[in-house]
């Protein structure tokens, strides 16, 4: 796993303004993972994916394949019965 | 013996769920950290509702065999087993988020048991360096 770098607040999370917004709230695990690694093929290095889920593993399978593969994962915040999770592309 | 064991627990009879549990305490007692993902009938068995009923057991019980028919699992409740092994050890009980949903429950319906809800990857992740047994 790689190291933990600074975490950014929520009310620095909510300031982002995303690449890319990918809605999956409504699906479950592991579409919402599948989705955000679709999506993450269609933004530049360096841009940054916003993924919506109301599925309570996605934040966790994010930030676990986000250490994998190599992207780097700031931060979930809440929103209205879902979670807002930001990844930024790094390869 | 590897560093670390996860097991992805499907079965919800109380056969597969002792032998889990034995597996599980067994890791826990020689200082292996444990990860067990709950899919399917496991996560059903282990509902707050349903965790202390009788599960029955595999289709290979209702086989004909030679010797008596199996009477009851174990000494000991499976369930016990488990909190034994949480108590002698790490161990984490994982509620698969897919099949929380395909049995429309929520993570709050699970035995205080179950730590907490989580996805494929990350289970993964953590099951990296270690073997991972399907149940």
């Amino acid at each position: 796993m790689t190291t933990v770098t600074t975490p950014l607040s929520d009310t620095d999370l909510i300031a982002i303004e995303s690449d890319k917004v990918v809605d999956a709230r409504g699906s479950a695990c592991p579409g919402p993972l599948l989705e955000a690694k679709k999506a993450m093929n269609t933004i530049q290095i360096g841009q940054t994916i916003e993924i919506w889920s109301s599925d309570p593993g996605t934040k966790g399978d994010v930030s676990a394949w986000s250490a994998k593969v190599g992207h780097t994962y700031l931060g979930t915040v809440p929103g209205e019965g879902y979670e807002r999770t930001f990844v930024v592309r790094q390869k | 013996m590897s560093d670390n064991l996860s097991i992805v627990l499907f079965s919800g009879t109380d056969d597969k769920l002792h032998a889990a549990a034995t597996i599980t305490a067994g890791a826990a007692a020689m200082g292996t950290p444990v990860s067990i993902l709950l899919m399917y009938w496991a996560l059903d068995a282990f509902r707050a509702d349903r965790i202390s009923n009788d599960h029955g057991l595999a289709y290979d019980a209702s086989r004909p065999r030679w010797n008596e028919p199996v009477e009851h699992v174990g000494d000991i409740p499976w369930l016990d087993t488990f909190r034994m092994a949480k108590e002698l050890g790490d161990v984490t009980i994982r509620a698969c988020a897919g099949s929380l949903a395909t049995l429309g429950l929520d993570a709050s319906a699970m035995d205080p048991l179950v730590d907490d809800a989580g996805g494929i990857a990350a289970f993964l992740a953590a099951a990296d360096g270690g073997q991972i047994l399907f149940i």
